[in-house]
């Protein structure tokens, strides 16, 4: 049985479209990523499935159980941290934690074992009231508190998002731990770079899924000739590139310019060519891409 | 016009027994794109909130395009362009109405409003979205017209406080485009970000660790000193040697 089963659903609020027949389904014990930017839908879909909102159209099921008949047996065994801080400020730590343990009838003590690697960590501060925490303490509270009843499925909505590189790859360490003890996961994030934590991922744009697979595949599948590009002055080199006719799509990517050609490229020919416009110390080669290349990619075929 | 757009030294914030800030001290030239980057706590956004004459400095001096901090804190709101990832335009006002509110604030003449607008307009291309409402706007384009609205008095240097957060790769690129666009104009630029691929578009990058700049540079050359690969792996060697939690 698929631990999450969506098939079709679309909500609308007024005009705009927030999901529009979004379908996919997630097997017991995977982390499953939404990768995407805001307006994506990604928190309609999370609010959709924590039966906090009703569909405008389409089914889902978490645990076997329909969002909108069973939302009852849905609460009592989901985990859900929203993007937006929602603990009780004025609360302590440990009274934040043991009012949602009180809330399903559990106790910290009775899954201790679960939630010990995170609540270790703040437990210093369990005194301190939950609005006066840093934020990176106050994530690793919600998440706590998302875990307190031992929940089959976490959904985790954008929890990386606004945290600093470190602190991002450390609260991934921490949700690769939960799937060793089988919890099924839903993330959502905005950082593409976050892609390759998940055994599968779908990228979503303005409501709709581009395409769900592996990370690995969705890199590997990519037909597109990608080449990186770097020279002195690299705002030069981007106004070169393009003022070559036919050579493709071209993107600042950091260090290098990425380059979706339309075909196989003679690279020495190519770089005579901008040596030409005045670009020097050239760099071209083809590279293999990354999951931004095939998001970027996917959003032109749109 | 050589003198350093900001000039710092040794700036401190103290918040009763915390040090925010701990006696940074630096120069930005015109026309760089500085980036300003730190872990989550290291004391980005009050050392930039100093810089933008909206909080007072503890101890230590600087001047932001040419007026003190300590002193001209009103000068320099008025001489900087200003944008965050939460400042918000107003959704219940066109792009037009927003551009030409801002003007009026910033004390443009009708004219001088106008044709700035108009150039804005003709810059993103957007013109033809001139009468509509911010708020039925995507994100990636609130981002783009909140950038043209903080530029729009031409100042000398604008400060981003994460503009692209949040924001699709391809309109992410677009945003980085406009960045160079005005650096190659002659704005200088000061940003701070949590994507490192950005880091690299940056003439010079500065990382704050636990109040103090741990190291600032060219990407290139920090990659060097670091013997690294990529502005990653730069930031991720310092931010591990932060020591206060937040």
């Amino acid at each position: 049985m698929n631990m999450i089963e969506v098939n079709g659903l679309t909500k609308r609020y007024g005009n705009v479209l927030a999901l529009s027949a979004v379908s996919f389904s997630v097997a017991e014990g995977e982390l499953f990523g939404l990768i995407g930017p805001d307006g994506a839908g990604k928190t309609t879909l999370f609010r959709l499935l924590a039966t906090l909102l009703n569909a405008d159209e389409g089914t889902a099921t978490v645990n076997g159980f329909d969002v909108v008949k069973d939302y009852k047996s849905i609460r009592n065994c989901v985990g859900y941290m929203p993007g937006k801080f929602s603990l009780y400020p004025d609360l302590s730590v440990k009274e934040n934690v043991d009012f949602f343990a009180a809330l399903f009838g559990v106790t910290l003590e009775e899954n201790y074992d679960l939630i010990a690697p995170i609540y270790k960590q703040i437990e210093p501060f369990k005194d301190r009231r939950a609005g006066k925490l840093s934020g990176g303490m106050k994530q690793k509270l919600a998440l706590c508190c998302a875990l307190i009843h031992k929940p089959k499925v976490l959904f985790l909505d954008e929890p990386t998002t606004g945290v600093d590189a470190v602190s991002r790859s450390e609260f991934w360490d921490m949700l690769s731990n939960l799937k060793q003890k089988g919890i099924t996961m839903l993330v959502s994030t905005p950082y593409m770079d976050e892609a390759s934590r998940c055994d599968r991922i779908a990228l979503c744009n303005e409501g709709k899924i581009l395409c769900i697979d592996a990370p690995a595949n969705l890199t590997k599948n990519f037909d597109t000739p990608l080449y990186a590009l770097a020279a002195d002055d690299m705002f030069a080199l981007l106004n070169a590139v393009r003022s070559i006719p036919n050579m493709g799509d071209v993107y600042p990517f950091g260090e290098f310019h990425h380059l979706f050609s339309h075909s196989e490229l003679d690279c020495g020919k190519v770089s005579d060519e901008l040596s030409k416009k005045g670009c020097n110390n050239l760099t071209i080669k083809k590279i293999e891409p990354t999951i931004e290349d095939v998001f970027i990619k996917l959003m032109n075929n749109e | 016009m050589n003198e350093p757009i900001i000039h710092v030294e040794n700036l401190c914030k103290k918040f009763d027994d915390f040090t925010a800030v701990n006696q940074i001290s630096f120069d930005v030239s015109r026309g760089e794109i500085f980036g300003f980057l730190g872990a989550n706590g290291a004391g980005k956004t009050t050392a930039m909130r100093m810089l933008c004459g909206l909080s007072f400095p503890t101890s230590g001096m600087g001047t932001v395009a040419g007026f003190n901090i300590r002193t001209e804190g009103e000068k320099i709101k008025s001489h900087i362009g200003y944008m965050s990832q939460r400042f918000s335009l107003y959704d219940d006002l066109t792009v037009f109405e927003n551009m030409k509110l801002y003007a009026g604030i910033y004390g443009l003449s009708r004219q001088q409003t106008l044709q700035s607008i108009d150039e804005k307009l003709e810059q993103l291309q957007f013109a033809s979205e001139k009468n509509t409402l911010v708020g039925a706007l995507p994100l990636g384009w609130k981002q783009k017209v909140a950038f043209s609205v903080a530029t729009l008095h031409r100042p000398e240097i604008v400060f981003l406080d994460e503009p692209t957060g949040g924001v699709d790769p391809i309109t992410r690129r677009q945003f980085w485009e406009l960045i160079y666009n005005a650096a190659a104009n002659g704005t200088t630029i000061f940003v701070t970000t949590h994507y490192m691929d950005e880091a690299e578009y940056c003439s010079r990058v500065s990382i704050m660790v636990d109040g103090k700049i741990e190291a600032l540079d060219s990407p290139k050359k920090l990659k060097e000193q670091f013997s690294v690969q990529s502005m990653d792996e730069v930031f991720r060697t310092l931010a591990r040697r932060a020591k206060r939690t937040e």
